[in-house]
């Protein structure tokens, strides 16, 4: 291994097994106060439906618990230790004054059921954050109901069911481009709608002439990401729109490339009628190893009727309230009013940015893209090379000669101290590499990851089994997966 | 702009080294009548002193300090501190979803121990890694049960939590899936002979709760037994999770539902909260959600994967088991750490301290009030019934800083003036005293004029 990496140096890190493995009978890490009531008689209240043994549950104390936990997590990659460059997914920094003002007491302890008068500071914060999404989008109105971007796009295509449902005409298809994210069709699907494919042209954009010939009257509307996933912005947007508003069809925008818009363009004002927005993306909300996520739905006025209730309103005496009675609404999505707590870290963020803040955001998201497109031209085989918004897509068409794929530099990038960019998709491009920096990357941190991307291309050249065989600095090398799915082991027993 | 880390000079090389004269190139992309020539109308840009001082307000103004009565589906418990130090670890924290297994094994092996105490708890063999919350996974494992007869209805008992059950109509609507729903007893429980006559060969699943909306513990077995005679699929929500410290778990069923909220999620005006699948290893396949398995290296050395990926979305699109992608990670974790921390003892303790309270709390209600449903065990919710209208007691408690019981008028009308009551181990038996004191003024006194029932029920 010729090149050594200036972003990060092994050091000791400790084993930890499993909680279970420590487990022995005796160890707490709980004490409760004195009951203040009178003690029960279990059997007496709860007869055969009281419960005698928790089975394999553990037993320890506080200190391994901190111990355990701590350890596992610096098995972890984070935004924290740095470039966290998956494409469409947005890993930008997750700003701390998110956390300490979602923990205030009146905000954490607030039970969505107390009465309104005690709420009127949750709602607030609703309709606050509400009125901004809906300015930085440039629509009407929003529900911010769905728990994460599918449950977004679930909820925005209830709406255009429900739209079309009270045209008399419901429709059976929603057409989606072969660049789309898989929640896509997915979702569709879970609607009850047909998936009719639309392909992409040579530029990697929407074909508006295939367009124009597949869309007719059973199609409900085109869902459709914008910058699509290859980072390009789609410049017929408004041919698009036209084409599916004279058949009477709706403009379903999927906003997890918002990054690349906010306070520069606004979906509303090119044709969208509807789209979600992924907060844990665009708006800084932790993704937490996978979650929680949240995923507005922002839309036209024709659609309003439809949103799920209840909805925030402000009443005659100048409060906030909820309102249930909406007779042409979808329903609910979800229990009470959505991730409450996204919602404060995404305003949080919002405020700490301001317009201005915003604006700046969106154009270092952009700029950095294309440092980096610039920086690996050449070096990676670009696909296509219309330009690039806040991601940009590699093929590796170069590599795959000496018998290297995607996956395998992706791995490889791993001994260089960075996560890996998203690998495998979009899935126009065949071995792709999808690179998104945001802007939370400064220009040291992409010129080391550049730097790393170019040692692994010559790597490649000169020693392709090495890279085939990375990660070779993580605590685990490449993990069997064939076998993990083939006999699945999803639970810890204990020895016989 | 204090979070972007880049210099103006800093841009000015990188525009030169891209070879663009100004940002605006960079845009050029974008059609010219569509890029907005003004700043966005959303508030100034703030300092941090600035954003803390804003939400403070807004938490002072969603009365911040008082004790309260209210379940239903979100329960107020003790948070133990390390919950907080430990998930706000960046590394958790700002991590992503574990796809790259080498780097992601702190994630990985977590919720492999979540998955576990999830089947142990619940008597299940396979849980997931979480779904977004309660009410969706109730949805989804009803879709699931659809999969796995192949049969198109379900029956859904009315004491399921009533979002739940709005949740799973929205969804359900347009699945072709019809929902038949069955009553609950004068027990509080399921009323098994309506169950067996709504029971059909086309019923895919029957979806109970239990404990119940109203606190109550369903008789599973006799449920199960009923729903498998008729080739259905019993599932079984659980909207308390405390409840599995002393309650038996829902053994019989097929899939289990749950919202894991209580191990020890912030209430946070109702979100984010977690949900959670779990059921048998022979329907593992047409289980939602993610799934982290166990395998080994190269070199043999055990290790974490994301598995059973055939399922989901990003590899089947439109022919995946659910749409979901992100799920509730986090809050999984939080959840883990609290299993940990009260575990195999601590766990049964705990819901013994809560049954205790809610026990007292009902005989005490019961004095002044008449408490409902008490044919059948419960766990620490109960129903009482007043001569006047609940929302103007909660009115009288809101003077003494509490928070009373759920009306049920607005779910179940024909229940009068009947509310909903949770005892927690946070529940001070002073607080109990105090309103259970005003529930038997209320007893005392006339009818409140209509204006005010109507300031008191916003």
């Amino acid at each position: 291994m010729k090149h050594m990496t200036r972003k990060a140096t092994r050091h000791v890190n400790q084993n930890e097994g499993l909680i279970f493995e420590k487990s022995s009978p005796g160890k707490a890490a709980w004490r409760l106060p004195p009951l203040d009531v009178p003690e029960v008689d279990t059997e007496k209240l709860l007869g055969s439906s009281e419960r005698k043994d928790l089975g394999n549950m553990p037993e320890v104390s506080e200190i391994e618990i901190i111990r355990h936990f701590t350890r596992l997590s610096t098995w972890n990659y984070a935004i924290d230790l740095g470039m966290y460059p998956l494409g469409s997914c947005t890993m930008k920094y997750n700003p701390r004054v998110n956390e300490v003002v979602s923990r205030f007491d009146g905000l954490a302890n607030a039970h969505p059921y107390q009465p309104e008068k005690l709420s009127q500071g949750a709602l607030r914060i609703l309709k606050t954050l509400s009125e901004c999404l809906i300015e930085i989008t440039g629509m009407d109105a929003i529900t911010l109901q769905p728990a994460a971007g599918a449950h977004g796009e679930l909820t925005g295509l209830l709406l255009v069911r429900a739209y079309h449902d009270s045209k008399g005409a419901p429709r059976k298809k929603i057409l989606i481009p072969d660049s789309a994210h898989g929640t896509n069709p997915a979702t569709a699907a879970t609607v009850g709608y047909a998936v009719e494919n639309l392909k992409s042209n040579s530029q990697g954009m929407v074909d508006v002439a295939a367009l124009a010939s597949q869309m007719n009257e059973d199609v409900a509307a085109l869902m459709l990401t914008n910058p699509n996933t290859l980072g390009v912005f789609e410049q017929e947007i408004h041919k698009i729109a036209d084409i599916m508003h004279a058949k009477g069809g709706l403009l379903y925008m999927d906003g997890a490339n918002m990054n690349a818009l906010v306070g520069k363009v606004r979906p509303g004002d090119f044709g969208v009628d509807l789209m979600h927005l992924n907060l844990h993306k665009t708006f800084s909300t932790p993704h937490g190893g996978g979650g929680p996520g949240s995923g507005p739905v922002a839309i036209k006025k024709i659609l309003e009727p439809f949103l799920p209730t209840p909805v925030v309103i402000t009443q005659a005496d100048g409060s906030l309230g909820f309102e249930y009675d909406r007779p042409q609404s979808v329903g609910r999505v979800r229990a009470f009013y959505g991730n409450f707590g996204m919602f404060v870290r995404a305003l949080a963020y919002t405020l700490a940015n301001g317009p201005d803040g915003l604006r700046q955001t969106t154009e270092d998201a952009v700029l950095n893209a294309n440092y980096i497109r610039k920086g690996l031209e050449g070096v990676y085989d670009l696909p296509y090379s219309t330009p690039s918004m806040h991601e940009v897509v590699f093929s590796d068409k170069l590599q795959a000669r000496k018998g290297v794929k995607t996956m395998d530099i992706a791995k490889r990038l791993i001994d260089y101290g960075f996560h890996p960019y998203t690998t495998a998709f979009p899935l126009i491009v065949p071995g792709a590499l999808m690179i998104e920096p945001t802007e939370s990357e400064s220009k040291e941190e992409m010129d080391l990851f550049i730097e790393a991307m170019k040692f692994i291309a010559e790597e490649v050249e000169e020693d392709p089994q090495m890279v085939l065989d990375a990660p070779h600095s993580t605590r685990v090398s490449r993990l069997d997966e064939v076998a993990a799915a083939r006999k699945p082991v999803l639970r810890w027993t204990p020895a016989e | 702009m204090r979070y972007l880390p880049k210099s103006p000079a800093d841009r000015e090389a990188i525009l030169k080294a891209i070879g663009a004269r100004s940002i605006d190139d960079l845009f050029a992309p974008i059609p010219a009548e569509y890029r907005l020539n003004r700043d966005l109308k959303v508030p100034r840009q703030m300092a941090e002193s600035e954003i803390v001082d804003w939400f403070r307000e807004r938490s002072r103004e969603n009365g911040d300090g008082y004790a309260t009565f209210l379940g239903a589906g979100a329960y107020y418990h003790y948070r133990p501190v390390i919950i907080d130090s430990l998930i706000s670890r960046g590394e958790f924290l700002t991590a992503y979803t574990p796809y790259q297994a080498e780097i992601s094994q702190g994630t990985l092996q977590s919720i492999f121990e979540f998955q576990t105490m999830i089947c142990e708890l619940t008597g299940m063999e396979v849980a997931n890694a979480s779904m977004y919350d309660g009410s969706t996974a109730a949805a989804e494992a009803v879709m699931m049960a659809v999969r796995l007869t192949g049969r198109r209805s379900a029956v859904i008992a009315r004491s399921v939590h009533p979002e739940y059950r709005e949740v799973l109509a929205t969804y359900a609507r347009h699945q072709g899936l019809p929902l038949s729903i069955v009553d609950f007893a004068d027990s509080g429980r399921l009323d098994v002979r309506q169950l067996e006559k709504s029971i059909t060969a086309e019923t895919a699943c029957v979806l109970i709760q239990s404990p119940n909306f109203f606190g109550t513990i369903e008789d599973v077995a006799a449920i199960a037994d009923l729903t498998h005679k008729h080739g259905a699929m019993l599932v079984v929500a659980i909207a308390e999770a405390i409840s599995l410290g002393i309650v038996e778990p829902p053994r019989q069923g097929d899939i289990v539902a749950m919202e894991a909220q209580s191990f020890v999620v912030p209430l946070g005006f109702g979100g984010p909260y977690c949900g959670v699948i779990a059921t048998r290893q022979e329907y593992v396949r047409q289980m939602p959600g993610r799934l982290v398995g166990q395998t080994s290296d190269k070199n043999g050395k055990r290790g974490f994967v994301l598995t059973l990926a055939t399922r989901e979305q990003h590899i089947r699109r439109e022919k995946a088991t659910s749409n979901i992608c992100t799920n509730q990670a986090l809050i999984a974790l939080m959840a883990n750490i609290f299993m940990n921390v009260y575990g195999k003892v601590g766990l049964r303790e705990l819901a013994k301290q809560n049954l205790a309270k809610a026990a007292y709390a009902a005989q005490h209600f019961g004095k002044h009030a008449r408490v409902l449903f008490s044919g059948a065990p419960r766990f620490h919710e109960f129903v009482i019934k007043t001569s006047e209208d609940p929302r103007v007691i909660n009115n009288r408690l809101l003077g003494q800083k509490i928070v009373g019981g759920l009306p049920l008028k607005k779910f179940y009308p024909e229940l009068g003036n009947a509310s909903l009551w949770c005892c927690t181990e946070m529940t001070t038996r002073a607080a109990i005293d105090t309103a259970a004191a005003l529930v038997a003024e209320d007893e005392r006194s006339t009818m409140p004029a209509t204006a005010e029932v109507a300031e008191v029920t916003r």
